[in-house]
């Protein structure tokens, strides 16, 4: 493995301590960095974990409680410990060379390597004990790891679509102007119509809750159901409806596109709002395990 | 006025106010005249509650005024104590508009038509100028006003701004607050915004839309009533409701005014002052000049002089200056034992470019400057450093290594480094010392002045900066003799953003050097521009031309403003021709341009869509503005997942503030430059920072010493908005103690809530932010450090743009 880790690679890294500043000509992402390196250690470590599982005959049979068993097990609990800090390391702004990519990048990809590390540890040894309860939140917590790689490899570039260059106060900003346009449009309007209008001003654009929020649907749009109201209604004042008709469409555009931003964003969040509080429940339930082996063995 | 003053002094800044109190102090008669009503206009039209800094802080203060930093408030008001207790005989509400007369009688006349009889005349009117006035009738009318001090100050009322320049459109925003509820409408005479920054632009234009401003072009205010305008539109004319008008239509330079008197500036140039003896006295004898309009911005050199001025005045020949102090300690590690009048005028002997320089110019040049002794074979620099420094040799000589072994002797009195003061890139040579040697070290900001106030030394740098130049791009032997064809026909040619300087398919045999800023080469494929390349300040081009004797074969324009430098094609090969290696090497530096040219070519056949992604982003690229950068922030919105794990790592390393505004900023493809500094090449923020803190540092990058007054000068000169003015917010508690306990308000920027909770009725000082690249940092970048997925890169528009990038994609 010596190779992946070129000397060229810790020369750069040497020199990026001193003073010299490093300028990447390309990007590259957390999954691609290096050329795959990590996808290719924790491919290693589990095709040896497999191979040398087969290979070895541990009596009475492969189980956590071989030599073999606790090898794996205090592997997967340290690299556990290890995947953790990476919460720390992301916020801890220290003035020495780091790259929160490259953690990210080992965090995937080793992460990925607990579900045979863990798996083969327990000699396929499953039931309905506290340990195979970190056994399985060990799999939720790599599952939604999974998921957060999916949304992150396939979002930002429709976040960036969506966005079209405009700040998030930006998005907001515009739809304060039409509220504003709206307003002074709206003076002339009979009291039948007025309603539906000041209903749309009132409308907080980050209201409806965290289902709106992530699928993106916004049933009870106050905006959308003043253009509709108008849009039927009939009688007088007509030139001065369609001219809120028309700022309300307007209004609603600009919605749309704030509601999708959000929508992007929460998507791009949310899973980690599984990710980590599971993560501290696998550390419980790691920990009532260790502790339960070495009470009853 | 009766009767003759010993000394009269015109502005009551701090320069004529300390000039005042120490005539009074002296028992001179004397009289301060005032233009308004107050005393130090200047400072009295800062905004309110502003912390005035008493930089530079090693100088001691000398005057008999109180000065330290402290609110604005705090300081007018000492003065006019100090003032009241010093019996200064202040006239206000007395503008001089004329002096006449010569040393001994002096007629000064004010704008109410009174006279002044004064033996000198000390002028300290600063160079604030007169603001223009509205040309209609009406424009007496007290409710309009040239300046807003607080936004705030307007509520619910009619506004109209008159002007179209950046002061103008910022305080239409300002004003046009929505909480404040004011009506505004701002006139341009014009039909575009021509004169304001791109970002003001487009938020008057954003405002326009959203109907907080009523912009009227091509309109012009025609009569002022009392709450009313009537304007001069295309359609005719228009009577609007208006409380409050205000002007903005900039101002009158004082130096007409100035020259009207006889005194003599050192140049045309907008940089430049009055020429100055030692004792401030101009080329007018017994008219001295003092304090912001003699080149001194600055609050305690201004009192200084004053205090100084009038001791001169008074006879006092044996005064030492404040700073003589300051300079002894830079005159303090030389081998030799000289006072510091002798050490400045055994420079002024020495060195060429000094000659010139007034004994009071120079002073000022070596408080910017520094003085070394370097050992024979001690390296002065090495090639590849970056620095912008000027040096120059007061005794002894320099080595130039040109080739690795080869070295080539730079003679006493000349100079070296000049490369870098002119392009601002990194050092072309390494350079050691021949002899034992003293060498002169001048900043980039001190280099540029002198040459901007002392023509002779501006001659002898650009002479002497094409000459090298010429020699590192063409190498091969060539020496200083066979330049002189070349050197003889050249002209330097200002180029403005955009412009073409070749157009494809033209005749021509000129050849150009790029002297600073950055040009990019396109070439016309299947109807469309294609971008080829990306020249940055040192490179040549038109050569192509020269060789084969055939029509330009692909466009040159710039990226940025730019200067080069056009040599005749007959100069050019006369050069060649007196040496063959030159003609071979230049041959295949274009063989190799050429062959590159045609990859791009043969690629656009097979790979279109590569080839015109790679010259769309180029384009992208360098309409940002990223031509004159050295080193930029870009992101990939492929893979940004919007975290601002970037800002707040950069407010984490930094006191507490972020220097990149992530979100804001264009994108292409979606390739995003956010806002946030790029080093540039000539950094504009460096051009008017009157405590002079905005350095180029070790590693190419622009960033701010301790020492920021907060005027915000370097915001507004800044054309990418990248700076802001920002106080430190207080420091918060330890990143464990709010995972574990949840205290403070977490990784990042504080929010402005949390601040100010934190420091309750206390208000800190708000000072230029902007990145500096993490300066001193071993790790580098925090950005790009703290970036999870990659997104976040640091770049060289150079590197970045080079055609690697074109061959990995297009294979
Ligand atoms: C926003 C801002 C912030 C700054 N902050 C700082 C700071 O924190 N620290 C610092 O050291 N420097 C600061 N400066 C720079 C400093 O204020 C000025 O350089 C300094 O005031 C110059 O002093 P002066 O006496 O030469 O001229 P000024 O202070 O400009 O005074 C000139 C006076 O002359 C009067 N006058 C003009 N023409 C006439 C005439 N024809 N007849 C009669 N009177 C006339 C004017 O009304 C005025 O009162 C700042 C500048 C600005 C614009
Ligand atoms: C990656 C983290 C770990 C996971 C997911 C895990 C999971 C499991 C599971 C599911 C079993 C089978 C339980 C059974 O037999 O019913 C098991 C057995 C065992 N594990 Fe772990 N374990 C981990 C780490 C560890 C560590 C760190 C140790 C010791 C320090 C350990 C020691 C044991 C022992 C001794 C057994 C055998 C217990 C028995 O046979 O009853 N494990 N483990
Ligand atoms: C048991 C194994 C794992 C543990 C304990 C773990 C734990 C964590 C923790 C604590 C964080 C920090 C979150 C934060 O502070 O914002 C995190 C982030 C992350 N994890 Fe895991 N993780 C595991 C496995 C995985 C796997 C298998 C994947 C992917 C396949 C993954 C993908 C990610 C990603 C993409 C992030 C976000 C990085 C960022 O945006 O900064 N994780 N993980
Ligand atoms: S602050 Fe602005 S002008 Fe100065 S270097 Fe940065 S981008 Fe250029
Ligand atoms: S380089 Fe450093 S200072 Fe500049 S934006 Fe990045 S983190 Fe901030
Ligand atoms: S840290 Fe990277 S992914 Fe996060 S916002 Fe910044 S550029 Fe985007």
């Amino acid at each position: 493995m010596a190779s992946l880790f070129s000397g060229k690679i810790l020369r750069r890294r040497a020199r990026a301590t001193q003073t010299e500043r490093v300028r990447e000509r390309r990007h590259e992402g957390f999954l691609r960095y290096a050329g795959f390196r990590w996808a290719k250690i924790s491919g290693g470590l589990c095709l040896l974990v497999i191979v040398s599982y087969a290979l070895i005959d541990v009596q009475p049979r492969p189980n956590g409680g071989s030599w073999y068993g606790y090898t794996l097990g205090t592997v997967g609990a340290l690299l556990i410990l290890w995947l953790t800090a990476l919460g720390y390391r992301k916020r801890r702004m220290t003035r020495d060379y780091w790259s929160l990519k490259a953690w990210t990048s080992a965090h995937v990809y080793l992460g990925l390597s607990l579900i045979v590390i863990g798996t083969w540890h327990t000699g396929f040894q499953l039931g309905w004990n506290v340990h195979t309860l970190a056994w399985a939140l060990m799999m939720l917590v790599i599952l939604s790891g999974l998921y957060g790689v999916i949304v992150y490899a396939t979002l930002p570039a429709a976040l960036s679509n969506n966005r079209d260059q405009m700040t998030q106060m930006q998005m907001l900003e515009a739809i304060r102007a039409f509220d504003r346009q709206l307003h002074a449009a709206a003076q002339p309007l009979g009291a039948a119509d007025t309603a539906p209008v000041l209903a749309a001003l009132e409308e907080d654009p980050f209201a409806g809750g965290i289902r709106a929020r992530l699928t993106g649907r916004y049933p009870r749009c106050a905006t959308a159901a003043a253009q509709r109201a108008l849009a039927a209604a009939t009688g007088g004042e007509a030139e001065a409806r369609a001219k809120v008709v028309a700022l309300l469409t307007q209004k609603q555009a600009a919605l749309a596109r704030l509601r999708a931003h959000l929508r992007l964003r929460a998507l791009l969040e949310v899973w980690l709002y599984v990710h980590v509080p599971l993560t501290f429940a696998l550390i419980a339930a790691l920990s009532a395990h260790v502790i339960s082996v070495f009470f009853y063995w | 006025m009766s009767g003759l003053v010993r000394v009269a002094i015109i502005g009551s800044g701090p320069a004529g106010l300390s000039a005042a109190a120490r005539a009074a102090q002296l028992g001179l008669s004397h009289v301060l005249l005032e233009k308004t009503d107050h005393l130090s206009d200047t400072i009295f039209k800062y905004q309110k509650g502003k912390r005035v800094l008493a930089t530079p802080e090693r100088l001691d203060l000398r005057s008999d005024c109180r000065f330290g930093e402290a609110a604005r408030e705090t300081i007018l008001a000492d003065w006019d104590a100090d003032a009241a207790a010093s019996k200064v005989e202040v006239v206000y509400n007395a503008e001089v508009v004329e002096v006449t007369g010569a040393k001994g009688a002096f007629e000064i006349r004010t704008a109410k038509g009174d006279t002044i009889a004064a033996e000198a005349i000390v002028l300290a009117i600063g160079t604030q100028g007169n603001p223009n006035r509205l040309r209609c009738p009406g424009n007496d009318l007290p409710h309009i006003i040239y300046q807003v001090d607080d936004p705030e100050d307007f509520k619910d009322r009619h506004i109209t701004v008159v002007g179209s320049g950046d002061a103008g459109i910022e305080n239409a925003l300002g004003v046009a607050e929505e909480a404040l509820e004011n009506r505004v409408t701002i006139l341009n005479r014009s039909k575009e915004f021509a004169r304001a920054k791109a970002k003001n632009v487009a938020d008057l234009t954003e405002a326009g839309e959203n109907g907080t401003i009523d912009i009227r072009t091509e309109t012009q205010p025609k009569l002022v009533e009392e709450g009313w305008l009537t304007l001069e539109t295309p359609d005719g004319d228009e009577r609007i409701a208006c409380d409050t008008i205000v002007a903005r239509l900039g101002s009158v330079a004082p130096r007409a005014f100035v020259e009207a008197m006889g005194i003599e500036f050192t140049g045309p140039d907008r940089e430049a002052f009055p020429k100055l003896s030692p004792t401030f006295e101009t080329s007018v004898p017994g008219l001295y000049v003092i304090g912001a309009l003699a080149g001194y911005p600055l609050i305690k050199h201004c009192m200084n002089q004053g205090y100084d001025v009038v001791e001169f005045i008074n006879g006092n020949t044996a005064l030492t200056p404040a700073d003589e102090k300051d300079l002894a300690a830079i005159f303090a590690g030389l081998p030799q034992e000289k006072s510091v009048s002798e050490w400045l005028d055994f420079l002024r002997a020495r060195v060429r470019i000094f000659a010139d320089v007034s004994p009071l110019q120079m002073r000022e040049f070596m408080l910017d400057s520094t003085v070394g002794f370097y050992r024979q074979g001690e390296v002065v620099f090495e090639k590849g450093d970056p620095g912008s420094s000027l040096f120059a040799i007061a005794e002894g000589h320099a080595e130039v290594e040109v080739a690795p072994g080869v070295t080539v002797p730079i003679e006493e009195g000349s100079i070296f480094g000049e490369v870098g003061l002119i392009s601002g890139r990194k050092r072309g040579a390494t350079i050691r010392a021949g002899a034992d040697s003293i060498f002169v070290e001048v900043s980039r900001t001190a280099a540029l002045k002198l040459m901007a106030a002392v023509p002779g030394a501006k001659r002898a740098i650009d002479r002497i900066s094409l000459e090298r130049q010429l020699l590192q791009i063409f190498k091969g032997g060539l020496t200083v003799e066979d330049l002189a064809p070349v050197v003889e026909g050249a002209e330097v040619v200002r180029v403005p953003a955009g412009k073409v300087v070749l157009t494809e398919g033209d005749e021509g045999d000129d050849v150009y050097v790029i002297r600073s800023g950055s040009m990019v080469v396109e070439k016309d494929i299947g109807g469309k521009p294609i971008f080829l390349r990306y020249l940055p300040a040192g490179s040549y081009f038109g050569e192509m031309a020269v060789l084969s004797g055939e029509k330009r074969n692909a466009t040159v324009k710039a990226a940025v403003g730019s200067e080069v430098i056009k040599l005749t094609g007959a100069g050019f090969k006369a050069m060649l021709a007196a040496r063959p290696q030159v003609r071979e090497a230049t041959e295949a530096a274009v063989a190799e341009r050429a062959a590159m040219n045609g990859f791009i070519e043969s690629r656009k056949a097979s790979y279109a869509s590569a080839v015109d992604l790679y010259s769309d982003t180029a384009s992208f690229i360098m309409k940002e503005g990223l031509g004159e950068a050295t080193d930029a922030l870009l992101i990939d919105e492929n893979l940004c997942v919007g975290c601002d794990n970037c800002e707040k790592a950069c407010a984490d390393s930094h006191e507490g503030l972020s220097r990149l505004d992530r979100e804001a900023g264009k994108t292409f493809a979606h390739l995003h430059v956010p806002t946030s500094c790029r080093h540039c090449e000539h950094p504009h923020c460096m051009a008017d920072c009157p405590p002079n803190v905005i350095h180029r540092g070790p590693d190419g990058e622009v960033f701010m010493e301790p020492g920021c007054i907060g005027c915000g000068n370097c915001m507004r000169n800044c054309p990418y908005g990248v700076i802001r003015m920002e106080a430190t917010p207080p420091p918060k508690p330890g990143l464990l103690s709010w995972l574990l306990l949840g205290r403070g308000p977490g990784p990042g920027e504080p929010s402005p809530k949390w601040t100010k909770k934190r420091l309750g009725e206390e208000k800190p000082k708000k000072i230029a932010v902007k990145c500096d690249m993490c300066k001193g940092i071993a790790g580098g970048p925090a950005c790009v450090r703290a970036c999870p997925t990659g997104a976040a890169i640091r770049v060289s528009p150079e590197e970045f743009l080079s055609i690697a990038r074109l061959e990995e994609d297009a294979g």
